[in-house]
């Protein structure tokens, strides 16, 4: 828990990291591409709509091989209209689950990216809602 | 015109979004230190509770009718606010954001149909970031916030108003008659500015629904209760005449929020707009008899000047103890301003948000000796306001150079809080659980 006594920025915000946006080339670099600088906003890269993107944390091993691992972070964005083959987040019986929707004129079912898990279909009377579309995932590495 | 937009249940419905399985079940947030009733779902309103009902009168519920208690978690809705102001903000041209929930649209010179255009935003709300809304419509203030009542009510109780009123009520669209007849079915103590004590007098005068009040004189209005309540009948009968400084305080938070004449880009300036909005907002707070347990700040560029690099952010802080006094409102809302603020943005909007509204008179029970506004301060207050109503806003103002006094979390007693779904990295919603 970060100290509460602080107040605590809430994010999307810029995330600015340095970048040069000429590509290295050998010879004399033109004097003017000094001045060329630009900052790279990695959030604004990430994060088309603002407003309507959360952060969500996966745990377990079902969607190892599209490269969300345990502990990955999900950009979630809400505005994106789900479609077949999106990796989503959805709520079945009230809880959320990351998978891959496939849907199909008579069918809708969520696909894990790992063969070990079989797959979600609806049974009868049973609403499977879409939360949101997944954008982006981040792992982090031990430093 | 004008439309009031306005968040349905709006903590219990911040609090669903991230817990999907409380979705259709009895749901209470409790105020700070697990008091009291302050938000109910319509499922919770439905088994019966009060707004204010003391959580211990609601253990029996949460035990036999599966309800849900939770404590206010404030940087959520805190959050959760900041993202339905910029989205109900496309509704015009501009925003006055009235509470954590509420925010006024001025709709002058928009083009089309008003009622889809307020569908299109209430949808884009709704699948963005999960709250449901209402949004009333009319040509004032008073009738904007009882055609939103009025979307409300029709939404939750059918048969209280016509279903097509539901979700989204244009009463500058309704005819006379159509007009009178929703009057006539809205009871006088629920318009807007009329309190329970008014509302009580003008009953016992024979005025009991607003249409009896639409046909009051003004004058009559004015000499048998106040100018207030002459407002509110010319409201009423389509004449604007209240403004930001003459409304009615929300009861569960209270928002001072302006946009800038001209763009603003150094911190310092930011400061003293923030300061100002406080101070308002703490004014309006004495006005109302109630503490601040909770404070919200934002700033943000202007959506409209899409050349202008864009920034927006809010944080909110929890106080030490709730308060009153514009010298710890105004220092923690700039504690969080000099937190966000980033160089190099045209800012064009900021204000201040007081949450976790509570009777004054609630505090002498707190055990922080250390933080109890002591009498002399309570009489400063007192004259800063009789002052500054005397002799005209801003007469006298804090000296922002106040020593600045460490801000510490007060224990707080908060056993149900849920996580920081939207502000806290480790307390993220959890998926595949």
């Amino acid at each position: 828990m970060p100290n509460l006594s602080t107040p605590q920025p809430l994010p999307p915000g810029p995330l600015v990291i340095k970048a040069f946006s000429t590509s290295v080339q050998c010879g004399f670099p033109s004097p003017a591409e000094d001045h060329h600088v630009e900052r790279i906003d990695l959030m604004s890269q990430l994060i088309k709509h603002p407003q309507a993107t959360f952060m969500l944390r996966v745990s377990g091993h079902s969607m190892r091989d599209a490269g969300i691992l345990d502990g990955s972070v999900v950009l979630v964005d809400r505005a994106i209209k789900p479609e077949s083959g999106h990796i989503v987040i959805a709520v079945v019986d009230g809880d959320f689950t990351c998978k891959i929707l496939q849907t199909g004129p008579d069918f809708f079912r969520l696909v894990a990216a790992n063969p070990d898990f079989a797959d979600i279909v609806p049974n009868d009377g049973q609403a499977i809602e879409v939360w949101g579309v997944v954008v982006a995932s981040i792992v982090q590495h031990a430093v | 015109m004008l439309a009031l937009v306005d968040g349905n249940n709006f903590y219990c419905s911040c609090e669903r979004v991230f817990q999907p399985w409380l979705q259709g079940r009895p749901v209470v947030v409790l105020s700070n230190n697990d008091g009291c009733a302050i938000a109910r779902s319509d499922e919770a309103k439905a088994l019966g509770i009060k707004m204010g009902a003391p959580y211990f009168q609601l253990r029996e519920l949460e035990r036999d009718a599966g309800l849900i208690a939770l404590s206010a978690n404030f940087a959520l809705y805190g959050d959760m606010s900041d993202r339905m102001m910029t989205l109900a903000a496309g509704l015009g041209h501009m925003q006055e954001v009235y509470s954590i929930d509420e925010s006024f649209i001025d709709l002058s010179g928009i083009p089309g149909d008003l009622v889809l255009r307020a569908r299109k935003i209430r949808r884009r709300i709704h699948q963005w970031i999960g709250i449901p809304t209402c949004i009333g419509i009319g040509p004032t203030k008073t009738l904007a916030k009882l055609a939103n009542a009025i979307a409300k009510s029709a939404e939750r109780k059918p048969g209280s108003y016509p279903a097509h009123h539901a979700q989204i009520c244009h009463l500058g669209e309704c005819n006379a008659q159509e007009l009178a007849a929703l009057l006539q079915a809205t009871e006088v103590g629920d318009v807007w500015g009329v309190g329970r004590k008014i509302g009580a007098q003008l009953r016992e005068n024979g005025v009991h629904t607003a249409l009896d009040l639409q046909r009051m004189s003004p004058a009559a209005a004015k000499a048998g209760w106040s100018v207030v309540l002459e407002k509110t009948v010319r409201e009423l009968n389509g004449v604007p005449c209240i403004e930001f400084e003459d409304e009615p305080p929300a009861k569960q938070q209270i928002a001072c929020t302006r946009s800038f004449g001209h763009p603003v880009t150094e911190l310092i300036e930011l400061q003293e707009a923030i300061t100002e909005f406080a101070c308002r907002a703490a004014e309006k707070l004495r006005k109302q008899g109630s503490h601040t347990g909770h404070i919200m700040a934002f700033i943000r560029t202007s959506p409209f000047r899409k050349q202008d690099p864009q920034y927006s952010r809010s944080a909110s802080i929890p106080l030490p103890s709730p308060t009153s006094d514009s010298a710890h409102i105004t220092q923690a809302a700039n504690a969080i301003i000099k937190r966000i603020y980033r160089p190099g943005f045209k800012y064009a909007k900021a204000g201040v948000m007081l949450m976790d509204l509570q009777p004054a008179t609630r505090e002498q029970l707190t055990l922080d000796f250390d933080e109890v506004m002591p009498e002399n301060r309570v009489r400063l207050m007192d004259a800063m306001d009789q002052v500054n109503q005397r002799y005209g806003r801003g007469t006298l103002k804090l000296a922002s150079a106040g020593a600045p006094k460490a801000i510490k979390l007060w224990a707080m007693k908060q056993e149900r809080i849920s996580s920081g779904f939207t502000t806290d990295w480790e307390g993220l919603a959890l998926a595949n659980k």
